[in-house]
């Protein structure tokens, strides 16, 4: 944070290549590089537009113009703040890339997304989009498939829980004096590297496969007749929490992991000496020691598993009844097969402002869980 | 005999502690293992050890190159002209396309913005350093499903549908929070006085960022690299939805052909075997890189 005062009175004159205060011509030319880029980018924009709702006779085939447009005025304006600003024109100018690429990669896509929300539009219907209102609300509250997919998520995020139990219980057999700890450690982690998509055919379609599937032929031999996965309601979300946790518990396990090796030694030394049992040493002293750890590590579980899909889509999409959906393999059949944009932004939106409400809660929660045991 | 009891007592204990760590140990790996295990044999199968369950090559079952010929990439058709195998390399390259160059994407603009987080002051507006890697982080909450149809309307509008490019900026905008928080993690851990000492002679503040600087956060560099690399190669929802011929990817493949059921299982497993093969390799051999990757920041 001192970099601030970078040049201090020793240094002011060997600084060659960036002056600190730019001479007041350069200083000038800057200022109208960015306005005259502005309005260059604007002037482009407009025109666009014009020629898209067909004000003007002119149109191009692609809005790429309008994206070159915006790129020249990023450097621009780039070039100008460093023209202007000198120094600070420089250390601005490292922030500047991925705040302007990610301004424009969201921002855009959030107001348009807003505004299709409120359309009729459908894909495969000839007449295009149309504002249709407070409509596609009123069908989200009636719609039982989307509540019911959001009665799901609340299942799959509780699961995270059982996902974190068996991740902290790994975390200590790896924290043990083993050996071969390296192939366990790797072994473990070797299913957070795979692709859900794969994991789905892997395990989903060819494991847990009614007829031939390995986890069936067992289950046969362990009695049990008809060993259908995905046949029942609850069997099937279960058996997608699964393997959701076969994924994700070596990524919580990770970070638990980390943490009980960076414990200091002492104090579980100090506790077996004084005659604490194990158990009693983890719940007095490891366990409240590990909770700013398994906070950060249940809470991005928790938003990862918000965004809960591949899996779902892959293997029973949504299916048997719904039981298996989660918002978003709901929304992409809506999408996909139904092709109705409009209805689906608007459930997409929807699902987004229960997210922002429920993570700002949580990390609130979290907050205050933290500050009250440390 | 007396004597001898209370020493005995905990030594007991202490073997059967050790029993069960090892067996609670091989239960897991096991678990983690079998999977790919499984995959890894099954393409190697026929119909006929596929319906009797049979396990380990050679004791129970003669591997045989049928699913990889179905890909055009057993020993006796990799010289042959192959149109499968043709597709498959494509989707390949289409996954190494998209995932190398969103990750490279990625570092060169969050490695600087997490640099100028750790070293200077921003304020932009009410905005102080904090609000705006607050701001980058709250990305990683954003669904997909959220951005994947305006995106789908917008690359249509800009010709960038099923196409490299068009992917490459979605995967960059996924991975740039995780990239920007390893990377300012790193930049926080090196000492100030090092660049301080370089502007002393000289230097300018990109000078003294591009040749101390990233040297010696390459580690954490490499670390971010390779864990975008991984969830980008694994991103299945963007590329469905956004390519269709072109551009698609590994994921995008497997998930088509996962549809079409029936005993074809051993062109399926060999199909899922090449798509996980790198980053199972990637697993043994770069997995410090991971774990750095993942635990940067998380703890203090």
């Amino acid at each position: 944070m001192a970099s601030t005062e970078l040049s201090s009175p020793l240094t002011a004159e060997r600084q060659l290549p960036v002056s600190h205060r730019p001479p007041p011509g350069r200083k000038a030319a800057g200022r109208w590089l960015i306005v005259v880029s502005s309005c260059a980018f604007g002037l482009v924009v407009v025109a666009q537009g014009l020629g898209a709702t067909g004000v003007i006779g002119f149109a191009f085939d692609t809005w790429r113009p309008s994206l070159y447009a915006f790129l020249l005025w990023c450097i621009a304006l780039g070039a100008g703040l460093v023209m202007t600003k000198g120094e600070r024109g420089h250390q601005l100018l490292f922030l500047l890339p991925a705040l302007l690429f990610t301004v424009a990669v969201v921002i855009f896509p959030t107001f348009f997304g807003l505004y299709i929300a409120f359309t009729d539009w459908n894909l495969s219907s000839v007449g295009g989009r149309q504002f249709n209102g407070l409509d596609n609300i009123r069908t989200l509250l009636g719609d039982a498939f989307f509540w019911n997919a959001l009665g799901n998520m609340v299942w799959y995020v509780l699961a995270v829980l059982v996902q974190y139990a068996i991740a902290f219980g790994l975390a200590l057999l790896l924290n043990a004096e083993i050996r071969a700890r390296k192939f366990f450690r790797v072994a473990f982690l070797l299913p957070f590297m795979l692709s859900p998509v794969a994991v789905s055919w892997m395990i989903g379609k060819s494991i847990l496969e009614y007829r031939f599937g390995p986890a069936a032929t067992l289950a046969r031999l362990l009695g049990w007749d008809s060993p259908a996965f995905f046949a029942s309601a609850w069997l099937a979300r279960s058996s997608i929490m699964a393997m959701d946790a076969w994924v994700s518990i070596p990524f919580i396990m990770i970070l638990l992991l980390a943490g009980l090796q960076a414990l200091p030694h002492e104090v579980s030394e100090a506790a077996k000496v004084d005659g604490a049992s194990p158990l009693q040493t983890f719940w007095k002293i490891t366990f409240p020691l590990m909770l700013p750890v398994s906070l950060t590590a249940v809470v991005l579980r928790i938003i990862f598993e918000l965004k809960l899909a591949d899996i779902v889509i892959n293997v029973t999409a949504g299916g048997p009844g719904g039981a298996t959906d989660t918002i978003s393999s709901f929304i992409y059949r809506e999408y996909r097969d139904r092709s109705n944009v409009g209805y689906g932004t608007m459930l997409a939106e929807f699902y987004l402002v229960i997210i922002i409400v429920f993570v700002t809660g949580l990390l609130a929660l979290a907050n205050r869980l933290m500050r009250r045991f440390t | 005999m007396n004597l001898a009891l209370p020493a005995m007592k905990p030594r007991r204990k202490v073997v059967s502690s050790r029993v069960l760590i090892y067996a609670a140990l091989s239960l897991w790996a096991f678990i983690s293992l079998f999977p790919i295990y499984w995959t890894v044999t099954t393409s190697f199968k026929l119909a006929v050890d596929v319906t009797q369950g049979h396990l380990i090559p050679w004791i129970d079952f003669e591997p045989d190159w049928r699913g990889w010929r179905s890909l055009g990439l057993s020993p006796d058709r990799i010289v042959e002209v192959s149109t499968a195998r043709q597709e498959f390399l494509q989707r390949f390259a289409n996954s190494i396309t998209a995932s190398v160059g969103a990750s490279l994407l990625a570092i060169a603009i969050g490695a600087p913005a997490a640099y100028g987080l750790s070293r200077f002051k921003y304020r932009l507006g009410p905005w102080r350093n904090d609000d705006i890697s607050f701001f980058f982080l709250s990305q990683l909450i954003l669904p997909p499903v959220v951005l994947a149809l305006p995106f789908l309307v917008l690359y249509k509008s800009l010709a960038m549908l099923d196409t490299k490019l068009g992917l490459i900026v979605v995967y960059t905008l996924m991975v740039l929070p995780i990239v920007i928080w390893i990377m300012r993690d790193q930049f926080n851990a090196i000492p100030n006085e090092l660049e301080q000492a370089a502007l002393v002679d000289g230097a300018s503040v990109w000078g003294a960022f591009t040749r101390i600087v990233l040297p010696i956060a390459l580690p954490g560099m490499v670390a971010a690299f390779i864990l975008s690399v991984v969830l980008c190669w694994n991103e299945y929802f963007f590329a469905a939805l956004l390519t269709s011929t072109d551009a698609k990817t590994l994921p995008v493949m497997v998930a088509s052909q996962t549809g079409s059921q029936g005993i074809d299982w051993w062109s399926m497993a060999a199909l899922s075997t090449a798509a996980i093969a790198p980053l199972v390799l990637i697993g043994i051999f770069l997995e410090r890189y991971i774990v750095k990757g993942l635990t940067a920041g998380a703890i203090k």
